[in-house]
């Protein structure tokens, strides 16, 4: 939690970037909106699976079951409209945020009576169940097809009817914007900050007249409503939900957003959220083995940047205001090629394990990096494991400069406070 | 005396805790055997005892934090033997530990904050701003005067020295309207002359209200208490005045004599 992000212009300016982003050249086109309309919904998601896990420490494996409900329970609603209920299709998400309210409310007394490795383990029994349930349940979970609808058939509201995506874009950025704002505010409650009291030493709660399990529980509702939010904007973004929209590869991805973002500074959220969605719909364009880098992306930030990228980022920030930070930036641009090589030779040998062992048919030969090489010899595993070699070498020769140059600028920063 | 029970008492020296028959085993073994002790309102009472005597379960089993074998636990007059810590917090009573326990990563306002917020009625309040409760944010800058740590407000509670996080500790246990107060070991560790700053510290938040503490340090003890109570094996050996306690044969040969050093 940082205490600038609580100053208005802070709001603005977010308010004004979210306004500005579909125009930025490169996001103008379709395709750059609906991954800005993406990053929005994930961004709403991980905010509120942030509120459970960096507020109040509290580790679901099952955060998607209440963007999953909310989601059908916001198609579900759509569908009315298009039947014709006078309903303006910007509110329907608020169906979203009640189903993940009510079964927040529901599933939460049972699985916040305990914090730790308990709830983690009954919040992936409860991921599985419902996972399951909506297998056996398909007239409300619309089975393998899943559940569909229109949001352009709909009563129009203000003259926008939906049908670009840059109305969505706008709709999921308004709501992303409120959803930041009631979040950021729960946080300053009375409730809000015993759920960092929680977080920190549940049992210490107990002696100053809380009890910790209630404290679990109202955080864990109120996530689970804001959880169901993002589903309602998913429905409309895709006019589709299925049965993975509650599944455990999307509660392994907030997860996942929530901490590369960096779970102890609120942008943090939003910025997995929008890392992560960037890498999921752009680096499957380029490798069919994007899943497995990104788990090392995840396992490097966890070993290296327990901070996340807000962490690095707010460091950065300070480093900034020092003396120190030209030796820094030196550093940094003398590590640059050789952290390049590193990883160009380990995405090669990658690439090509991963082409040979899951499409043998696809033959041998390949260009990666603008190289044409002939993956049957043994050449090209030996010169990119060299690269790989060399470059790790050298940046393990550098590491201790970047060292020097951080520890001046911490010295510096120490004797301003 | 017949006419005493016929008669409605006429006020009884108000009695802020009192404990009967407490046993307390863990397993097959007890810890505490038989615990009797009541507590004037006001009193300023020390429990001292070898180590393994059974205090700190005594404080635990006060605050809630186990549940007695059997015996009677009241506070001002009302049953709390088996209750919840917050319910029992809730009731008035409060209590600092043995081994500190803050919470590390919020400030040292917002530890004392944390103290305040029941007391003060802002129960599960999740729509007004905590910033802008003003009289909670009176009483928790007053109580972080009180434990001279106002020029540390905004530092986080797990980087502090050891000396501050004990006066943090005790801060959280005051913070709030609790009429007694549990301190573990207040001193514990710390040097004679943070020593000397915490029985200060202690005397003066501690004013009007029920204090009871365990303590090894008899500098500590005979200079704060109004009375002691020795415990050794889970049982109460002797309970009197500092100056009688000191010439107790029984508590000499029991504890006085090893560690009077």
């Amino acid at each position: 939690m940082t205490k600038g992000a609580t100053r208005p212009a802070w709001w603005v300016g977010a308010a004004a970037l979210l306004a500005v982003l579909p125009w930025v050249p490169g996001l103008q086109s379709d395709f750059g909106r609906s991954l800005l309309s993406q990053m929005g919904i994930a961004a709403v998601f991980a905010l509120s699976y942030n509120l459970l896990l960096g507020q109040t420490g509290l580790l679901s494996f099952g955060h998607a079951v209440y963007f999953g409900l909310g989601g059908y329970a916001a198609i579900h609603l759509l569908r009315a409209v298009n039947g014709g209920w006078p309903i303006p299709v910007p509110l329907v998400p608020l169906a979203g945020a009640a189903a993940g309210l009510g079964f927040g409310i529901v599933f939460g007394a049972l699985t916040t009576r305990r914090g730790g490795t308990i709830f983690a383990l009954i919040t992936l029994g409860v991921g599985e169940l419902v996972r399951a349930a909506s297998l056996m349940l398909p007239s409300f979970f619309g089975g393998e097809e899943g559940v569909t609808a229109s949001r352009t058939e709909a009563p129009r509201w203000l003259g926008l009817d939906f049908g670009s995506q840059l109305q969505v874009y706008y709709l999921i950025a308004a709501w992303l914007f409120v959803a930041a704002i009631l979040i950021h505010a729960f946080m300053r409650t009375p409730v809000g900050r015993l759920c960092n009291a929680v977080r920190d030493n549940p049992e210490r709660v107990e002696f100053v007249g809380y009890d910790p399990r209630r404290v679990r529980f109202i955080a864990f509702s109120v996530a689970a409503a804001f959880a169901g939010l993002a589903g309602g904007l998913h429905a409309i973004n895709y006019e589709i939900v299925t049965g993975e929209a509650v599944g455990a590869t999307r509660s392994g991805a907030v997860l996942l957003m929530v901490y590369i973002g960096g779970v102890h500074h609120f942008v943090g959220a939003v910025l997995g959220a929008a890392a992560i969605t960037w890498l999921q719909v752009s680096l499957s364009d380029y490798t069919s083995a994007w899943l497995l880098y990104l788990g090392l992306i995840f396992m490097g930030m966890v070993a290296f940047v327990p901070g996340g990228l807000a962490g690095l980022a707010m460091i950065h920030l300070s480093a900034l205001r020092t003396r120190a930070v030209a030796a820094i930036a030196r550093s940094y641009l003398l590590a640059l090629p050789f952290a390049l090589a590193t990883l160009a030779g380990a995405a090669t040998l990658i690439e090509i394990a991963y082409r040979r062992s899951t499409q043998p048919e696809a033959g041998a030969l390949m260009t990666l990096f603008w190289i044409p090489m002939d993956t049957a010899k043994p050449w090209p595993w030996i010169g990119a494991a060299g690269v790989l070699a060399l470059g790790a070498a050298a940046l393990a020769r550098i590491r201790p400069r970047v060292a020097a140059a951080w520890e001046r600028a911490a010295e510096e920063i120490h004797a301003h406070a | 005396m017949p006419s005493a029970l016929a008669a409605p008492r006429p006020e009884p020296a108000p009695v802020a805790l009192e404990l009967s028959g407490v046993h307390k085993s863990f397993g097959a073994t007890p810890i505490i055997r038989g615990v009797s002790l009541a507590i004037p309102r006001g009193e300023r009472h020390a429990i001292i005892g070898p180590n393994g005597a059974g205090k700190s379960t005594l404080f635990n089993l006060v605050s809630g934090r186990i549940a007695p074998t059997r015996g009677s636990i009241r506070l001002e007059g009302a049953e709390i033997a088996g209750e919840a810590p917050y319910r029992i917090a809730r009731r008035g009573l409060s209590r600092s530990f043995q081994v500190t326990n803050i919470f590390p990563r919020l400030t040292v306002y917002e530890n004392v904050r944390c103290g305040v917020l029941w007391p003060l009625g802002c129960g599960y309040d999740f729509l007004r701003r905590c910033d802008r409760l003003r009289d909670v944010a009176e009483r928790a800058e007053r109580v972080l005067g009180q434990i001279r740590l106002a020029d540390r407000r905004d530092t986080l509670a797990g980087v502090l020295t050891y000396a501050e996080q004990r006066a943090l500790e005790i801060g959280i246990a005051i913070a709030g309207d609790a009429r007694v107060i549990l301190l573990d070991e207040p001193t514990a560790g710390m040097s004679r002359h943070e020593t000397e700053n915490a029985v200060e510290l202690i005397r003066s938040v501690t004013e009007g209200r029920t204090l009871v503490m365990v303590e090894h340090d008899m500098g500590v003890v005979f200079g704060l208490a109004d009375r002691i109570s020795v415990l050794v094996y889970g049982e109460i050996v002797a309970s009197d005045a500092p100056a009688r306690i000191r010439e107790n044969e029984a508590v000499r040969a029991a504890y006085l004599g090893d560690a009077d050093a």
